[in-house]
């Protein structure tokens, strides 16, 4: 017999209200749909006949590219909407597209949207699976699973590894997922940033915080880099582009100043010569592709593991063909 | 079965799977996760032994081949698949006990995604009968009947620590 494995529920919102079990789980599945990328034919039967939807509220090219990647290496069916273009830009509201989109028979939704809490209010009112890409500030679960799991690639484990989160944590749904996955799995999480960019009280997260990037490199075992995103300067978070690279910018110069080799991580896409420097991005620390290929795992992962079936059923007999 | 007749079985088996396969050249084992790696690791062995040769090996985790996702409820651990290109080759399938036959579906689906081999052959330590799929094995440990309710479990060394095929009769 299977020993207890635990189940992920219906939706995945978030990381916050998983369990350090349930992110193990996650993260041991993506493993071996690692291996299935890796092959001439990129694809198992195991969500044949499943139909998804894609429906991003938000611009997004890596995340909706990785899920449905994801997707059809599980041979589901799928569809992608954008909102422009769709009967969203004629005021349609969102419970009543994901309503009219179930009456079409789908058994999971992937959204993502500029509202935090989108994804979980409309978990709550359909009957399908609800997986959330995105949503506003809030959680971006598969981009912290998939930043997790490229860590522990890296370094065996998580628990006591130490992960300087640097740059807008207060706009970044990934810092937050990050935060909760990685201190749920016993990792020590800083975060780093200018002022008016950290949340007020980011410390009640149980997150340090380092308020100089030199001392984050020298603390930390892996810097994750936050896309600093433009339209910040004109909100008056900072003072000017070049003036945030000079203080806080990722370059070769303070890298080579740290005691040990930093792992380096970005959830892209990045601003070369602002969060982070060309040398660093390019350089053989750098994770960054890495983790853009763990993310069609992660997503695998979470897909086969919502999609399968009721947890009070019972597993058949171990052992036999 | 104990351990002894598990060995007298499995060298039986080895040195049938050279005779069907008329020699090593092409020969691909393969086990199915979890007790067909152990037991094909075995046969590879003494295949190795006794024709000198180094044969290829695979593991196929059927996992995500499976038809009935949907109904067993705690999700199964998905294991690792590693296999060699099959293309042109005979593949031997290693599994414990042949029952519905339909892991072996799921099985010849997942090598079907590996390349075009030449042949495939089934190999099995207990046969329990109660076929659900026209699917029979071509080297066979011990066939043994049973009702649809008993459990036939092998165990191995590697993950139970002896060697045994014990049959526990539905109450």
């Amino acid at each position: 017999m299977q020993p207890d494995v635990p189940s992920l529920g219906k939706d995945l919102v978030g990381l916050e209200h998983l369990s350090a079990d349930q992110l193990r789980l996650i993260l041991d599945t993506a493993e071996p749909f690692k291996e299935v990328s890796e092959r001439q034919i990129k694809k198992v039967p195991a969500l044949r006949g499943r139909t998804i939807v894609n429906l991003f509220f938000e611009a997004s090219t890596r995340t909706r590219i990785s899920f449905e990647f994801a997707e059809k290496r599980l041979s589901a069916d799928t569809v992608s909407i954008a909102a422009s273009g769709s009967s969203v830009s004629k005021g349609e509201t969102l419970v009543d597209t994901a309503r009219n989109l179930e009456a079409m028979r789908i058994d999971m939704v992937v959204i993502r949207h500029h509202s935090s809490g989108s994804a979980e209010f409309l978990g709550k009112r359909i009957r399908s699976n609800v997986i959330n890409a995105g949503d506003g500030k809030h959680e971006h679960p598969t981009q912290g699973l998939l930043d997790i799991l490229t860590l522990r690639d890296k370094f065996g484990k998580i628990e006591g590894l130490k992960v300087a989160i640097c740059g807008d944590v207060l706009h970044s749904r990934v810092a937050r997922s990050n935060i909760w996955g990685l201190t749920k799995l016993g990792a020590e999480v800083a975060v780093c940033g200018p002022a008016s960019l950290l949340p007020r009280n980011v410390t009640e997260l149980g997150v340090t915080v380092i308020p100089r990037i030199e001392d984050a490199i020298a603390w930390a075992d892996a810097l994750n880099v936050l896309r600093l995103q433009l339209e910040r300067m004109q909100s008056g978070f900072i003072p000017s582009l070049r003036e945030y690279n000079r203080v806080f910018g990722l370059t070769v110069d303070r890298l080579e100043r740290a005691p040990k080799d930093l792992v380096i991580m970005h959830p892209g896409p990045m601003n070369r010569g602002v969060e982070i420097d060309s040398g660093v991005a390019d350089g053989p620390h750098s994770v960054i592709l890495p983790q853009v290929t763990n993310g069609v795992a992660v997503r695998m992962a979470v897909l086969y593991l919502l999609a399968g079936g009721s947890p009070d059923a019972t597993q058949q007999g171990g052992g036999e063909a | 079965m104990d351990d002894r007749a598990i060995a007298r079985a499995l060298s039986r088996m080895a040195s049938e799977i050279v005779e069907r396969a008329r020699g090593t050249e092409q020969l691909v084992i393969v086990g199915i996760q979890r007790r067909g790696v152990e037991l094909a690791a075995r046969l590879k062995h003494l295949v190795d032994q006794a024709e000198e040769a180094g044969v290829a090996f695979g593991k196929l985790d059927i996992t995500l081949y499976r038809d009935d996702l949907q109904a067993i409820g705690p999700r199964p651990r998905v294991g690792v698949t590693d296999l060699p290109d099959l293309e042109g080759r005979t593949v031997v399938i290693v599994d414990d006990v042949l029952h519905t036959g339909r892991t072996i579906r799921a099985a010849l689906d997942e090598c079907a995604d590996f390349g075009r081999p030449r042949r495939i052959l089934l190999c099995v330590l207990v046969d329990r009968g109660g076929r659900e799929l026209p699917i029979q094995a071509d080297i066979v440990g011990t066939s043994i009947s049973t009702a649809p309710g008993d459990r036939v479990d092998v165990l191995v060394r590697e993950l139970d620590g002896r060697d045994a095929v014990e049959v526990a009769r539905a109450a």
